[in-house]
């Protein structure tokens, strides 16, 4: 009896966890639709961006140096000078307003697209421990 | 070998139809020795979105993360007690406008994104408030559209006044192109007229139609971000984002419709074609459009004459190649099209101060007053 319990315990703990995120395939498609509402303009639909003025996400050193450098740029805002890939680029993105788990789906996006692969899925816990920088 | 010729043949069709769009003319030009500089006038304002002057030496600047600044001989100070704000995607705080009568009244008018409902998402609202010092009274929500909705796109939107009391404000699509823009009984993709009091003017052209918004003055836009009053004629000039090609001028007319999204002459981002039409029956050809896209954003007249040869002539930014467009206008046509100030940054906004001078907001850098050189 105690063993069923225990298991049972172990199922429902493991259940709750679970629930409340999104698989990964869920994430990258609703990543996906939010890439084409805010980001698509200056990253542009090839995730390449425009050389020196909007820095390219598609195997950008910069994004997978430090992913959670990355995270904290979408969730509060990025600006001054960065090197990416080699160039240098000296702009503002602004805070998009996007909530924790959008953060995470949009992420999960840009890291598995364009030739882009991350095997750990980002989730809406992370996004909310990055502190600003 | 006759196979490679047909591949080699048709891949330079298909190149030819991948570039299908061409030029508009007239041609931008970069002069290249410009009479011009400029001057910081306020600095560090990452989207100084909208101004306006309350004297030569005084201004406030929007900051569109929800920041309104007064600006004293370019010291700048935060204003409290600004309605809560939706910032969200192209949306937050957006313009700002000096009452007509703002020297007796203290009034000022705002546009930004709000979230009233207290459902999720939000839509571009037109406030009222007396501006007292660093704080604004008496906080008045004139206009909210609606419905809200989580998209980040295509909220406008500039505020400017006629000489007959009535205030004009624009609103995006919303990206929600195929139900907002072509019906007045929905908000957004619409030019707006209110008397200066907020309430609907008795000659609105569609107070009379069943089920309107009665508001709306114009429609069929997609995401006005510049307007401007012709110094002489009086009319209202508007800039929009069109799709890729498809940037627009426009002179709003009462009641017309601006065909968004059933005419263009632009295409989607992606490439895929939106309309063939680009003119139908009933719906406003642009006065002006650039293909390619410049990205416009702000607009004014330059009437002063402080620049040698300026004087009549159009004022836009361009955020997407970083610069102030001059436009010249002879016989009613765009003719000559120059970047000044070019590679600055991305130019949101553009107006002529007090003194006569051409202020320029810039991201990342904040306002710049464009001076001969020395």
């Amino acid at each position: 009896m105690k063993l069923f319990l225990g298991l049972y315990a172990l199922f429902i703990l493991g259940f709750a966890s679970w629930l409340p995120q999104k698989s990964r395939t869920e994430s990258i498609a609703d990543g996906a639709e939010l890439y084409q509402d805010f980001c698509v303009q200056c990253h542009l639909d090839s995730g390449l961006g425009v050389s020196g003025v909007f820095p390219p996400l598609k195997q950008s050193d910069y994004l997978f140096e430090n992913i959670d450098r990355a995270i904290a740029g979408v969730k509060y805002g990025l600006k001054g000078p960065i090197v990416v890939n080699e160039e240098a680029y000296n702009g503002v993105m602004v805070m998009q307003g996007l909530d924790d788990q959008e953060i995470a789906d949009v992420m999960n996006y840009i890291l598995n697209s364009w030739g882009n692969q991350w095997e750990e899925t980002i989730t809406s816990n992370r996004v909310k421990e990055i502190p600003k920088p | 070998m006759k196979q490679r010729y047909i591949l080699l043949f048709a891949s330079f069709f298909y190149l030819q139809l991948s570039c299908a769009q061409d030029e508009n003319p007239p041609q931008i030009e970069t002069p290249n020795n410009s009479k011009y500089d400029y001057e910081v006038v306020v600095d560090a304002i990452d989207i100084p979105w909208g101004m306006d002057f309350i004297s030569a030496n005084e201004l406030l600047v929007t900051e569109k993360t929800g920041t309104l600044y007064r600006v004293t001989n370019g010291e700048k100070k935060t204003v409290e007690g600004l309605p809560e704000i939706y910032v969200r995607g192209q949306g937050g705080l957006l313009d700002v406008a000096l009452h007509p009568d703002f020297k007796n009244n203290q009034i000022i008018y705002l546009t930004l994104g709000a979230t009233l409902e207290g459902d999720e998402g939000g839509n571009t609202a037109l406030y009222c408030a007396k501006l007292n010092g660093l704080r604004l009274e008496d906080v008045k929500l004139l206009y909210k559209a609606t419905p809200n909705t989580k998209k980040g796109q295509h909220w406008g939107s500039r505020i400017v006044f006629d000489k007959e009391g009535h205030v004009y404000f624009t609103v995006g699509d919303r990206g929600n192109r195929d139900e907002n823009p072509q019906d007045i009984m929905r908000d957004g993709g619409k030019v707006y007229r209110l008397n200066l009091d907020g309430s609907i003017p008795k000659d609105n052209p569609f107070v009379n139609s069943q089920g309107a918004k009665t508001a709306i003055y114009s429609y069929g836009h997609r995401n006005p971000q510049g307007m401007t009053v012709h110094p002489e004629t009086g009319a209202i000039w508007e800039n929009e984002h069109g799709p890729k090609g498809g940037d627009e001028i426009n002179i709003i007319e009462k009641g017309k419709n601006y065909g968004w999204p059933k005419i263009t002459y632009g295409i989607n981002y992606s490439g895929t074609i939106i309309t063939n039409d680009k003119a139908l029956p009933n719906m406003e050809q642009p006065y002006y459009y650039w293909l390619p896209s410049i990205g416009p954003s702000g607009m004014a007249f330059s009437t002063s004459g402080v620049y040698k040869k300026w004087k009549g002539d159009l004022f836009v930014g361009s955020l997407k190649f970083e610069y102030l467009e001059r436009l010249v206008i002879k016989n009613n046509k765009v003719v000559k099209r120059e970047k000044v100030l070019d590679k600055i940054g991305r130019v949101r906004n553009v107006k002529q101060g007090p003194d006569g001078f051409l202020y320029v907001g810039v991201e990342g850098k904040g306002i710049l007053k464009i001076v001969p050189k020395k």
